[in-house]
């Protein structure tokens, strides 16, 4: 079907490319943006690259997995980097207020610099309001290029109310920069309050008025201050926005939009590669992080689930007997409620599960999940318990294969539907962790999965076509 | 109980998902709840199955049971603040003005803060309205509001933009939001999975939260699945009855028509794929059971939401408001 029209993504040449000198991750929050960031960095280090990671707030412990625990703008060398093929990994948080400041320190003379960074309107402003830390980053990003230290460049993007904020934000200062608002604000100002209002004209005489009585005086003047002292910045603030844009689509740099198997996840990546597009940026390619896959695939979750049943019910007779009651079709549009409704009384002792009673050690107790069919004559009782719990023992582990063969077929419509919209687009799916990634080996790993596709990709495809997956078993990463 | 709900989470949680529920189950029994989307992305549309929402409060949904109504409202920063030029200050042309000056820009993008005071200030015009019996015209107000990370920033705006203009109708305005939204009548909820990650937002969220004073909800954990087998059972069915489950797989596979399996050796074959994703259960059930202990220990109300294997419709959605009901979220 379409999974096998759609080509994929192989990232090891882009990585390895010296022409590419940066990678922007960016998609929606909840995706692992940041783990592939830095799984990225990790990888093109360890294939020969000086690489330097710009990350935006990432999680704690993913950033001491690296080694950047303090928050101080600088970059780090991350140590434990095989630098046997001569490559280094840097890594760095942005700190947006220092960002600014620094802007302001080194293009304001010093008396301006003060009476910037202690005016209140600028203290507000670069503590991070919305949309600071999406110029911060871009700022950032075209500074550490500027210095020409490092190979490659790879950034995370900020954690926007819309992934396409950082994208905006240049042109949007830009425009800002430009605009007539500007000029009204700073007009007061530069005249002082003398008996100049009367060059002002109409546009002034229709906006003092209102902005006074909207803003407060205080605060107008705050305000006109702010936009006073930093006027000899703004032509230099215009000029890197506008150089920053220019970087983003220069062809050194290569866009990953980071997406998990996810309606609302792949629905903003989808809008994200077509305002890429849109705005001639190179894109190049999709990573679909937390794929399932199953090296059970070929048996359907229904029969799987018909089955567990007639372990449980005590229905099953002789081998060969067919039940009636259970579901032959091979959809797979089991209701999802289904495994649990049908489960005396698991899904109310669920809820009030208080912490502790979860770890059974005796597998056949209701916590485990698995009801204990009344006994039946025939057989001694010990005989019986342990017949018994076999039974129960292999339906769990059917139930369990019938809900991954249910995520993995929801999974694939998700995909699919992208596919179909965005055929051109390359795909590499990284497969789902139990745990959360918090070390080098795990960033190792990740990168390992991303970069090795063709066994990586395989496991949805043999759902559908029913295909035997054990020979792809050991070739894996 | 309280009448504005703020709904965050970590993105990916279902933040959107379940503000929708929880409007829902509030909205049972004749009430009316406004829901109220901030962040432009149109998932309220989405998830009822409707077209985009237009900033205008308009009904989207029944609550189960009849009677009760959802409405919903997708607030425009933009629109918002013309709203409000127009609302208080009477700026019919001169707010056009400003518009083709580039402030209304400036405004709702740039000025620090502005833009949130005008999403925080909306939905608590819509908590305070009444209508000309002296009624108030919702019982609650549910927020889709931004994700843990910046929920304690976005709801203290007004504080600070009160600092900012110490006098003038934009401090009396922040100052009048920042008395609904710190008092007894506002709850700020958050939505986590059982995830390493997503609960540590929310334990860092809540105590940021707290530490700002503003009013801490309950808790919803979402895409809970169900415990099936635990740790001893996966390790009995590797090792000591590993021969036991092959033949009683195998004969159950047969029982239920998957024709073939035993001359196949396919149950054999299944035996160590399905014993491994086992393990890769029991992993997650540790890992849920730690997540669930530094839940517990925030002391708040706690709520459950089982993982909706197909993807949350209609359908789900209504499951999941009678499920919040039923642990009572209403109450």
């Amino acid at each position: 079907m379409s999974l096998d029209t759609a080509s994929v993504l192989d990232v090891d040449p882009v990585l390895d490319n010296p022409r590419t000198r940066i990678v922007v991750c960016c998609g929606s929050g909840g995706v692992g943006k940041t783990t592939t960031a830095a799984a990225l960095g990790v990888r093109a280090a360890e294939r020969g690259r000086k690489v330097v990671v710009l990350t935006i707030d990432p999680a704690r412990r993913l950033a001491q997995s690296m080694g950047i625990d303090e928050l101080d703008n600088v970059p780090r060398r991350v140590p434990g980097i095989d630098s046997s093929a001569g490559g280094e990994l840097h890594a760095m948080m942005l700190d947006m207020k220092r960002t600014f400041d620094e802007i302001v320190e080194a293009h304001a003379d010093k008396e301006r610099a003060r009476a910037i960074l202690e005016n209140p309107f600028y203290q507000s402003l670069s503590a991070g309001f919305a949309g600071t830390q999406e110029y911060m980053a871009m700022e950032k990003l075209g500074q550490l290029r500027a210095r020409d230290e490092w190979d490659l460049i790879v950034v995370d993007t900020p954690p926007s109310r819309s992934a396409l904020d950082f994208l905006d934000a240049p042109g949007r200062l830009g425009s800002f920069l430009d605009g007539k608002f500007i000029k009204v604000l700073m007009a007061p100002a530069k005249i002082g309050g003398r008996a100049g209002m009367k060059f002002l004209g109409v546009g002034m005489s229709v906006m003092s008025g209102p902005l006074n009585k909207l803003m407060g005086a205080q605060l107008l003047r705050d305000v006109q201050t702010f936009v006073a002292a930093m006027d000899t910045m703004f032509g230099g603030f215009r000029t890197r926005a506008d150089a920053t844009y220019r970087l983003l689509q220069a062809p050194g740099t290569a866009f990953l939009v980071v997406a998990a198997p996810e309606r609302d996840a792949l629905r903003e990546a989808a809008y994200f590669i077509e305002r890429l597009a849109a705005e001639r940026m190179p894109l190049a390619g999709l990573v679909l992080n937390r794929v399932h896959g199953s090296e059970a695939a070929r048996l359907p979750a229904d029969r799987a689930l018909a089955a567990a049943e007639a372990l449980l019910d005590g229905s099953l007779g002789a081998p060969g007997e067919v039940l009636a009651t259970a579901p032959m079709e091979t959809s797979e549009n089991l209701d999802c409620g289904g495994i649990v409704d049908r489960d005396s009384g698991q899904a109310a002792s669920r809820t009030v599960d208080a912490p502790g009673t979860d770890a059974p050690t005796v597998p056949s107790t209701p916590e485990s999940g698995l009801p204990q069919p009344a006994p039946s004559g025939g057989s001694t009782a010990q005989d019986f318990t342990a017949q018994d719990s076999t039974a129960r023992l292999t339906a769990g582990l059917l139930r369990l294969h019938a809900e991954r063969m249910r995520v993995l077929a929801r999974e694939r419509r998700t995909r699919d539907r992208f596919t179909a919209l965005h055929p051109e687009v390359a795909v590499a799916e990284v497969a789902a962790l139990p745990g959360d990634v918090h070390d080098l080996a795990g960033l190792r790993a990740i990168g390992e999965r991303l970069a090795c596709q063709a066994a990586g990709s395989t496991t949805a495809d043999d759902t559908a076509a029913g295909k035997v997956p054990e020979a792809r078993a050991g070739t894996t990463g | 109980m309280s009448r504005l709900h703020v709904v965050s989470g970590k993105g990916g949680t279902g933040k959107t998902t379940v503000a929708a529920a929880l409007a829902l189950a509030l909205a049972a029994e004749g009430k009316r709840t406004l829901l109220v989307e901030v962040e432009g992305r149109q998932g309220i549309a989405q998830l009822f199955e409707t077209e985009s929402l237009p900033y205008e409060e308009r009904k989207i949904a029944v609550a189960p049971g009849g009677g009760g109504e959802v409405h919903a409202l997708a607030i425009d920063a933009e629109r918002a603040l013309l709203d409000y030029l127009q609302m208080f200050y009477k700026l019919g042309s001169a707010g056009r003005a400003l518009k083709k000056l580039g402030a209304i820009d400036f405004a709702t993008t740039i000025a620090p803060g502005l833009r949130d005071v005008l999403l925080t200030g909306k939905a608590c015009e819509a908590v305070r309205r009444k209508d000309r019996t002296g009624r108030y015209v919702y019982d609650h107000v549910v927020m889709d509001a931004p994700p843990t990370g910046r929920i304690t920033r976005f709801l203290n705006v007004n504080d600070e933009v009160a600092g900012l203009a110490r006098i003038g109708p934009i401090h009396n305005q922040a100052q009048a939001v920042m008395r609904v939204l710190k008092s007894p009548e506002t709850a700020v909820h958050f939505v986590t999975l059982l995830e390493e990650m997503p609960v540590q937002e929310t334990v860092d969220g809540i105590a940021e939260l707290r530490a700002a004073g503003l009013p801490v909800g309950g808790v919803v954990i979402n895409m809970v699945r169900p415990e099936i087998l635990d740790e001893t059972a996966v390790e009995i069915a590797a090792n000591g009855r590993r021969a036991a489950v092959a033949h009683t797989l195998a004969h159950a596979l047969e029982g239920t028509g998957f024709g073939g399996a035993r001359h196949a050796g396919l149950a054999e074959q299944l035996v160590d794929p399905l014993v491994a994703q086992a393990r890769e259960h029991t992993e997650r059930l540790a890992l849920e059971h730690r997540g669930r202990t530094e839940i517990s220990g925030l002391g708040l109300p706690t709520y459950e939401l089982e993982l909706l294997g197909d993807g949350v419709d209609l359908a789900g959605l209504y499951r999941m408001a009678r499920e919040l009901r039923k642990q009572g979220v209403s109450e």
